[in-house]
């Protein structure tokens, strides 16, 4: 194939992957970034990071290289909700809120909210020491909630989205985060 | 260390860690050039784990949280995130 080729295929790729990003995050109520050239590029960062390791670690942190190290900050991460809330974007700013997609507020740079120990994670190459899991909490709430039923209520980690069911969905139907993103709420 | 040098005009030295992949890192690169500020650049993704590790313990010295971009100015000043104003304000642009 010629370089001229590899390229066209790559950006036919990129405009792709942005239009996906682009009605998925509609779906869910989500925004991206007005800014097409600069959501295009954290489009095509993500295609690299997903050939690089596999799935779509965040662009803008230091991946450990293993998924379970980097579970909370593959894309969508944990704490896009919670930075698009009270930044008006998400670390990245490939995620914005509603007034700043209406240009009634400037992106500013976004603090990381990643919590300590799993970005010393990342540098040791290891997980921490795991705090206890909620699934491991006593369900106290769970009888509020209709008595005996022995059903396990699941929670995504990334929009809070809650299902009774024997497992966790295999897609989260919110916010399109797999499986493995959920936690057990009770 | 793996540092990617940049022509430039001398401001003094000028260190950042960064991402290939991270579009506030970028726009830190194309500030520098765009006002022609001499710089080196590490690449954190690019390393080998042994680089990684010895980029990784300078950064913090720095920069606790490790996140990218991390601006240097003479071992002295440091600036984390794309803050253009700041950035402008340690290179006397
Ligand atoms: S939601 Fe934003 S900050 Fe989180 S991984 Fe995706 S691009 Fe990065």
């Amino acid at each position: 194939m010629s370089g001229a080729g590899v390229e066209g295929d790559r950006e036919r790729r990129v405009e792709a992957k942005y239009e996906k990003l682009k009605k998925e995050a509609a779906a869910g109520g989500y925004f991206l970034n007005p800014d097409e050239p600069f959501a295009k590029d954290l489009a095509e960062s993500l295609l690299v990071n997903e050939e690089r390791y596999g799935y779509a670690a965040c662009p803008c942190r230091l991946s450990g290289g293993r998924r379970e190290l980097d579970l909370d900050i593959i894309c969508p991460c944990d704490y896009r909700d919670a930075d698009v809330e009270e930044h008006g974007a998400c670390y990245c700013a490939l995620y914005v809120s509603g007034e700043v997609a209406r240009g009634e507020r400037e992106v500013e740079p976004v603090p990381e909210r990643r919590p300590d120990a799993l970005i010393e994670a990342v540098a040791k190459g290891e997980l921490p020491v795991a705090a206890p899991q909620p699934a491991e909490r006593a369900p106290s709430q769970g009888a509020a909630f209709g008595g005996s039923s022995a059903i396990p209520v699941w929670r995504c980690k990334v929009c809070g989205y809650l299902c009774a069911r024997d497992n966790p969905p295999g897609v989260c139907p919110i916010c399109k985060v797999t499986k493995d993103r959920f936690e057990r709420f009770y | 260390m793996g540092a990617t040098k940049v022509d430039g005009n001398d401001k003094g030295k000028v260190r950042i860690f960064t991402l290939s992949t991270c579009i506030w890192c970028k726009k830190t690169k194309e500030f520098l050039a765009q006002n022609n500020v001499a710089y080196e650049y590490v690449d954190m993704d690019k390393l080998d784990s042994e680089e990684k590790d010895a980029a990784l313990a300078e950064l913090k010295k720095w920069n606790e949280k490790c996140s990218m971009p991390t601006v240097v100015v003479n071992d002295s000043v440091c600036i984390v995130g794309f803050k253009e104003q700041e950035i402008r304000e340690a290179l006397s642009l």
